[in-house]
Order: structure tokens, then sequence, then C-alpha cells
């Protein structure tokens, strides 16, 4: 290989498998003899349960168990609190099955197992229970207020956790203020809808002791970890395997979801494999969702619109519980002040008990909310004080010159001090312009007029810490037979081609085709010391780590192939599966070195003679293995950044509103992203695409229609509206590469980086767009038509 | 753990059964199975074909698509009773060999058309159905954007899916 894997467009190892049919998800890996499950779930937000009768559903013909909270031994308990900090009080987590009362409609009451998912079902809905339903408040700021009816009794005024996070002297700021601006801006919630909704299966082998469970989860080795302490089991005999799953997008990496304990505890009882294939309207009722924010924000300018300081206090809605924390919150207080100086930031919020489906990270995590909050302040900004968009971002920008930046007082995700450590915000500032025609728009949007269309610009910048620790291993081994090499970490996927980046990151080192490297993951049997996939962190951890082992395996090579070879080691070079001599024809494939790096008895091939004990080339002095050498072609190392990248972003668009029927359609969409240096610019772009479908759909369509009852009203792909084909428009993805100084591969994360500040450009161009028919504020996203035409009414048109 | 008694379990439920006999890629099969059996079911655990997969169980998704007699259908919204008699088409019969893909399908590698791949086969299914009508093909943006609508795909924002179905249409010399 002469020419560098790392960067090129690499078509994916995975791929023919996918297309072919011949995936492996939960649902489709084959157990002899497995058994179904459904659950019975709550069809109020809040009740006491006050009898439950299983009866009839045990003796229903092909049901084989029913599990109440009484049935189900340790598991009759509070599930983790996985994020523990010290602003939340009494944090509140779900039991597998609920105990004397209910928090949201959809909570699991009671789990069926039986011959098949159809017998399942209907035993589930031969179980009585008799409910006395109490009071909801829905209203997340009618719930802060004293009476209003309690999500948990030992919750008082619904407050789940209350935070303030303070950096410089934002009340000095204030006070010195030229100019202030305060909005109030909302985003409602949405969810993550995996095309493959959750699913787990399990199976206990009482000979061997071990439990075998295949879980479409993000986080496969900490699902271990939480498995093996909550049964008692020896991690040993606790495997879990992440197989094909898909799309995750976050809402995969909760654990534990009741079903996650109470399958496994069915296999381990009835002794058979018992596996849950989540539906449809399960996934809407009973897997985390996330977005609901209010921001009241204020930005203290001065008349040049520098903005010296900013206030955001903002309301986190929750849900029923909070097992992960306070984490989305905190990314969005923390991600704030987006790419600006804004040196003064006072930011607070109240995160909120409802009585809906839990909280927890979907795609973004905070950050499209603290988007839309300061894009759409910056914007109002600018009209007050008369200022273009693009200019009044320009002269805030953090400078190439300021990096690192800091943000002394708040604490990230990771529990470490926001900074910032790169960037060319400006030159993508500029480039998100030219792209998008940003000046010869008002001309554009003046002829458009005069036809009777109504054209705007919108416009929003976002920044991204990504890629955080604690930390990811990478396992690296030269196959003695075929030469492969096969690479393991601790992640597991769920469609972002991690088998092909890694690929490309071994491949340049050891000189081998990307689809000879053979990438295994999300198997606790294949490697098991890592955390998970979140938080745009597996190029930026696994692939450095993977990337550290790799550079140890090639140096490993190359002294083995000199000695073989009999020329000094700056002599050979690794290309085309073969260590070479440079500058002749002679060689060794790297099966032969990583044959001979391991001394045999048995001649098990051609190949391996070599390595026999007889073999000339074995003739030593001292053992066949030296004292302090491990045997192959082999190497295991780990990267724990020392702090998050941020990555960071410009999108622009061009965007019509009919007034008539107030339908909003995208014109012209332009996306600027930085990612640090792209090991594959065609899964980056996929990335980046796929973030911004799902950020338009967040923008105009996706809401979940919670009934003043606590009822989900559109739980189904029929009412739950995301786009389609249709709705989406041609995006133009321009990229800038500013390597992240951080770590050895120059590399940001960009799993999230799509959605960020779709809502943001929307609201932005939606409001331009209709600015000559009224003074409309657009600051609460999905923006529907409904919203449109109340906005039209009110300023009379 | 210590052993316990094994619990008794039946072999299967008591749902009355209903011979089906059908054609399936191919192939002729006879299953005696539940009257109220879905079609997906039917494919993905009697027969063991789990290319195709299930996504919302009420025909929207369009990750079960497969070809029912020649045309595109659900088969989640199908039962396997329904099915006695048709011919059914499935993602495991579209590739041209072991070791090549058909045109949409190598045209989906090239395009990145697909990351999860759970909607993939769905979506091969639907497009290959129109693909196989007779009669023009309109492979214009709106032509494409309009062949794709009745299937949801939650990763790749479908731009490279469009860019593959233009190009399958290179491929195999459709315009």
């Amino acid at each position: 290989m002469s020419t560098r894997s790392f960067g090129a467009r690499v078509e994916r190892n995975v791929d023919p498998k996918l297309l072919r049919g011949e995936g492996a998800f939960i649902d489709d890996i084959p157990l002899a003899n497995v058994l179904h499950t459904a659950f019975l779930r709550s069809p109020h937000a809040r009740a006491r349960i006050k009898s439950i009768d299983v009866r009839a559903a045990k003796q229903h013909p092909g049901v084989v168990a029913v599990y109440t909270c009484d049935d189900i031994g340790v598991l009759d308990m509070a599930m983790p609190l996985l994020i523990p900090h010290p602003c939340m009080k009494n944090p509140q987590t779900q039991r597998p099955l609920a105990r004397d009362e209910v928090h949201y409609v959809g909570q699991t009451i009671a789990m069926v197992v039986a011959v098949d998912r159809y017998t399942a079902e209907d035993g589930a809905g031969l179980i009585e229970v008799e409910y006395e339903p109490l009071p909801v408040e829905m209203d997340m700021e009618k719930a802060l207020a004293p009476g209003a009816p309690l999500v948990h009794e030992k919750a008082p005024g619904n407050l789940a956790a209350h935070f303030v996070q303070v950096c410089g002297k934002p009340d000095d700021a204030f006070a010195r203020a030229e100019h202030i601006v305060k909005i109030r801006v909302q985003v409602d919630r949405s969810t993550a809808a995996p095309m493959e909704c959750r699913a787990i299966a399990a199976r206990w082998d009482a000979v061997s002791g071990e439990l075998t469970v295949w879980d479409g989860t993000q986080a496969p080795i900490s699902v271990r970890g939480g498995l093996a302490s909550i049964f008692a089991l020896d991690e040993d005999k606790v495997r879990v395997i992440a197989p094909d799953v898909g799309g995750g997008f976050g809402q995969k990496v909760l654990f534990f979801y009741p079903d996650e304990l109470l399958v496994p505890m069915a296999a381990m009882q009835l002794g058979r494999p018992v596996k849950y294939i989540e539906d449809r309207r399960e996934n809407f009722l009973g897997s985390s969702q996330e977005r609901t924010q209010i921001h009241e924000i204020e930005l203290a300018a001065l008349k040049t619109g520098e903005v010296i300081g900013l206030r955001d206090s903002f309301l986190h809605d929750t849900g029923a519980y909070i097992p992960y924390g306070i984490a989305v919150a905190q990314v969005a207080s923390t991600s704030i002040a987006g790419p600006y100086r804004i040196p003064n930031i006072w930011v607070e919020f109240k995160a909120v008990y409802t009585p809906t489906v839990q909280v927890t990270p979907y795609r973004g995590c905070g950050r499209p909310q603290a988007c839309f909050a300061v894009e759409r302040a910056m914007d109002q900004l600018a009209e007050e004080l008369g200022l273009d968009r693009f200019e009044i971002r320009k002269r805030n920008f953090i400078g190439v010159d300021q990096f690192p930046y800091e943000r002394e007082g708040l604490l990230f995700a990771d529990g470490l001090k926001v900074t910032l450590d790169s960037g060319q915000y400006a030159k993508a500032l500029g480039m998100a312009a030219d792209a998008l025609g940003a000046s010869s728009f008002a001309a554009d949007q003046a002829a458009a007029r005069a036809e009777g269309k109504y054209l705007g610009l919108g416009l929003a910048c976002y920044v991204e810490g990504t890629g955080l620790g604690p930390y990811e291993g990478g396992h690296v081994r030269i196959h003695p037979i075929t030469g492969k090499v096969y690479v393991n970490t601790g992640l597991s996927t769920q469609g972002q081609g991690h088998d092909t980046v890694f690929a490309q990151i071994v491949s340049d080192q050891l000189g081998v085709k990307p689809e000879d490297v053979i990438v295994v993951e999300g198997d606790t049997k294949a490697f098991d010391w890592g955390v998970a996939t979140f938080a745009s962190r597996a190029a930026v951890v696994s692939g450095n780590a993977i990337h550290k082992t790799a550079i140890t395996v090639r140096k490993k090579t190359i002294t083995a192939a000199a000695n073989m070879l009999e020329v000094a080691e700056d002599e050979v070079e690794l290309r085309d599966g073969a260590a070479w001599v440079i500058g002749s024809n002679r060689f060794v494939p790297l099966a032969a070195v990583a044959t001979a790096s391991n001394p045999l008895r048995y001649a098990f091939n051609e190949a391996a003679q070599a390595a026999t004990q007889f073999a000339p080339a074995s003739k030593h002095d001292g053992p066949p293995l030296g004292e302090g050498t491990a045997p192959g072609l082999e190497a295991t190392d780990y990267y724990s950044p020392p702090a998050s990248t941020w990555a960071y972003g410009v999108h622009a668009a061009i965007v019509e509103v009919d007034p008539g029927t107030c339908a909003v359609k995208i014109r012209k969409y332009i996306c600027i992203h930085d990612c640090g240096n792209m090991i594959n610019p065609m899964i980056v772009e996929g990335q980046v695409m796929g973030g911004i479908a799902q950020g338009i759909g967040g923008a105009l369509y996706e809401r979940l229609d919670y009934q003043p009852d606590g009822n989900l009203a559109n739980a189904s792909f029929m009412d739950f509206l995301m786009p389609y084909a249709t709705e989406i428009p041609d995006v133009k993805i321009l990229h800038l590469e500013t390597p992240s100084p951080l770590n050895p591969l120059g590399v940001k994360g960009v799993g999230e980086a799509g959605c960020i500040a779709v809502g943001a450009v929307v609201a932005s161009g939606v409001e331009d767009a209709l600015k000559q028919l009224g003074p409309m504020k657009f600051r609460h996203v999905p923006l529907t038509p409904t919203m449109i035409s109340d906005a039209l009414e009110s300023v009379g048109h | 753990m210590k052993r316990t008694i094994k619990p008794s379990i039946p072999e299967r439920s008591e749902d009355p059964l209903i011979e089906v006999s059908l054609t399936v890629n191919g192939e002729a099969v006879t299953r005696k199975v539940s009257m109220r059996m879905l079609l997906s079911d039917f494919l993905r655990h009697e027969l063991g074909l789990t290319g195709t997969h299930v996504g919302c169980e009420h025909g929207v998704c369009g990750c079960c698509t497969v070809h029912i007699d020649g045309k595109a259908g659900r088969s989640c919204l199908t039962l396997a009773a329904q099915a006695n008699g048709a011919d059914i088409r499935t993602i495991e019969s579209v590739a041209t060999s072991e070791t090549v893909l058909h045109p949409i399908q190598q045209a989906f590698k090239e395009c990145h058309a697909l990351q999860c791949g759970f909607c993939t086969p769905g979506m091969v299914m639907n497009i290959l159905s129109r693909f196989e009508e007779p009669g023009p093909l309109d492979l214009s943006d709106e032509g494409i954007r309009d062949m794709l609508s009745g299937n949801l795909c939650r990763c790749t924002g479908y731009i490279n899916i469009i860019a593959a179905v233009r190009r399958a249409g290179e491929l195999t010399g459709r315009t």
C-alpha cells in the first residue's frame, strides 16, 4: 500500500453483509426453544396500584410464567443511578416492575413469558389491574408550583435537580452592558426512533454457569458489569454481545431498561432462552426520550455587538426518572456560550420530574437546545443593534490565536473545565456565507418577494465537546494463518462504520488493505475493557487507542521481519500485506512473520514448518520464547483523553415560507463542518447528513404529543412525523480540518454534530422570511404550520 | 445456581393452525402455522429468512417490504395465511451471486447509502420492484424521492440513498 488509508473514502467492510440481508440483529439470532415476552404497561400517568390479578394470564395455554414485582426477588428494586451528581435531590429511578404505584403511561407492571409473542400478548391482556388514578400536571412550569401534583412523593416540588454554574463576573458584565436582550425559547420533546427498536435475548447455560445476553445496547461492557453485580455472578460468567444494532442515537446507552434485567432473570429461572423484542409502540412508551427545555436567556452587549455577559435560566424536563443524572442539562449549560468568547456566564437549570417517559441523552444531548437559545438570542441582538447576523457572530468568535479557550467555572460532562481546544470559526462562517450566496441574498429575497414568494436566510453556529473519557482500549493481532489483522475494542456499533474507520487506522500502520482488517467489538468475550459508544467519542477514544496499539504491533513486526530478512530494521517497510526490504523485491508475508513469531511444536500448515523446533529459522540461544517477550504479533493499549476535544460548525439555509399554507420549504442548506482530521470523509458526511435529517425532524415535525392526562397521543409512526426522503433537501457539506491538538490522530467526534444547529437555522430563516409581514418571533421548535399561522394572525395577516 | 425442577413448557400455542403453501425465492414451501401469524414472522422465524426486518409492525416504515406476486408489499401487514399460493421474494434472493451484489446493492455500497442497515433490505426490495416494473423509470430527483417515500431511514438522511438509486440507474443502463 503506497497510499494512505486514513483520510480516504473507503467503502465499508460491513456493507455486503447488511445489503444481502445477512446481518445479525438480535431478533435474527436463532435460539433453539426460545420463549417470548410481553409486558403489561400502565395506562395511567399516575396511579396507585390497588391489586394485580394474574390468575387468568397464568392459565392461558402457552403462557409459561407471569411476573409481577412480587416474583422477581432481588430485581424488585430501584434500578441504578448511573451518573450521580451532588446537585440532585433524592434522585428517582425506575423499578423493573412497578410496585404500588406508576409514574408514567407505559411503565412496566408485569412480564408474561410464553411460547410465542402472540400468546405472550394474549397473556398480558388477561392481567387484571385495579388502579386508583391520581392527578397529574404535564406542564413543566406549573409542576414546580406549590401544590402541584407530585410525580414522586419523595420529590417535593417535582424538583429533580437544581444547579448553577458561573464563569467570570456576570453581574459586573450586566451592570456595564450598553444593551441587553432577553428572550425565551422552547424545544419540545422528541425521540431517537432508531429503526430497530430495542431488543434483548438471554441464554443461561446451567452446565458452565454462563449467562449469555444479546443486547442491542451501546454499552455492552457496562451492561455486563451491571448484570454481574445485580445477579451476583462472576463477571467472567456473564457475556454480553451487542451484535448488529439498528441505530441507537443515545436511546440504547441507558441501562437498565426493565427488560434488560427481567429477560436474563427469566432465562435463568426457566432454563430456556428468552427474548424480548420491543415493538414500535413500546419504543414510544418505554424507551428514553429527550429535548424539552425552556430557556430564559439574556445577553449583555456593548454597542459594537460584543457580548460581554450571558445569563441563562432553564427548565429541563427529565421525565419520571433521572437515571442518567443531569447529563443532558449539564451539557446544555456548558455549551450555552457556543463558539463565542462571552467571558462572563451565569447559567442555572432546574430539572423537573414530569409523569412521562424518562429523559436520557438523545443525539445532541442538550446541545441543540443550548444552540437554539444562544443563536436565537444572537439574532435578536443583531436586529436590535442593527447589525448583520454574520457580522455580529464574527465579532464574538473565539479567534484562532485564542485557543485553548477556557471557561473557568463551567464543568463539562467529563467533570473537567470547559476548554475549547481549536477551531477556525470565522473561516467557517465565511465559507458558509460564500456557499450560500449570502452577499446576494438581499437582492434574491427582494426579487422573490416581487413574485409573491417569501424567502428567508437562516444561520446558526454550534460547538460540540466530543471524545469524552474516561478511556477505551484497542487490541491488535496479526493472524498467523491468514495474515489478516484482528482488531478489538470495547465499543459497539449502531451503523457508524467503526469496522471500516478502525481498519483504516490499522491499515496505515501495518500496510494491509482495510478489508483485511477484521474489527470485532460489542462482545465482552472479545474485549472487555472500556465504556461505551456515546458522546461522539468512538473515533477519538477507541480510534486513538487502536492507533497506539497498531504502532506497537508495527514495531514488533518490523523487528521480527528484519530478523527474518537479515537486514536492519530501518531497511524494512510494511506494504501490501508483507514486510519488504526497501528498494528490493525481497519480502516475507505478514502471515509468515506472525507465524515465525510464535514458536511451534506442530506444523499445521506449510508456513508453520518454519516455526517448528527443528527448522533452521528456529535456531536460537536460550528458550524459544525469550524472557519478557510474548508470542505472535499482538498488542493491547489504551487511550484516555486529557479533556474533551471541541468540534464545531456553521449551518446556513435559505427557506421559503408560504404564508397561505404556512408550509416551510428548505431551498438550500449549507453545512460547514470541522471534526479535525477526517478518517473517512464519506462516513463523516454520512454522520453529518443523518444528523441534519434528524435536526430537520426536530425543527419542523417531531413532537411527542403528551395529552393533559399523560397519555402519548402519537405513539406510532402513523402519527409521529419523521422526515422521509420527500422532506429532506439536498445539503451541501463542506469540510474544514483543524487537527485536534489533544490526541495523536488529531480527530474530533462527529456523531452528534449534524443535528445541533438545525432548529436554530430553520427558525432564523422563517423569521427572516416573514419579517416584512410584521414583527413575528419564532422561538419554539418544532416550528409547525399552526405556530406560523398563529404568528401571522397575531400581526393581522 | 441450584438446580431446580424444569418447568413443563408446551411446544407451541393452542392457536388454530392452517396449512400454507407458497413459493419463496423460487422454492416451494409448505408449512402449518398459526392462523394469525404474520408473513414477516413466517419468513423470519419459520423459514429463517431474517433479512426481512420489522421496524414498526403497522405498515409505515417499510423495513419489512418483500415482493408479493411481483409487487412490493408489507409483510408485517400480511398474514402468512393470506400469502397462500403467492410468489414471495425476499432480500436473500437479490444478490447476483455469492460474491457479486445486485447493481442496486452495489450502488448502495458505493454511495454509502446505508449505516445501521436495518431499513436497507426493505429499501432495496422497494427500489427493485420499481426497477422491475415495465415502462419508464422516473429517475429525476423528484421521481427518486417519490420512489423512496414509503421507506423510513433514521441514519442516512436519505441523500446518499437518492444518489444510490441514481447510480443503480447508471449500473443497469436505466436513465
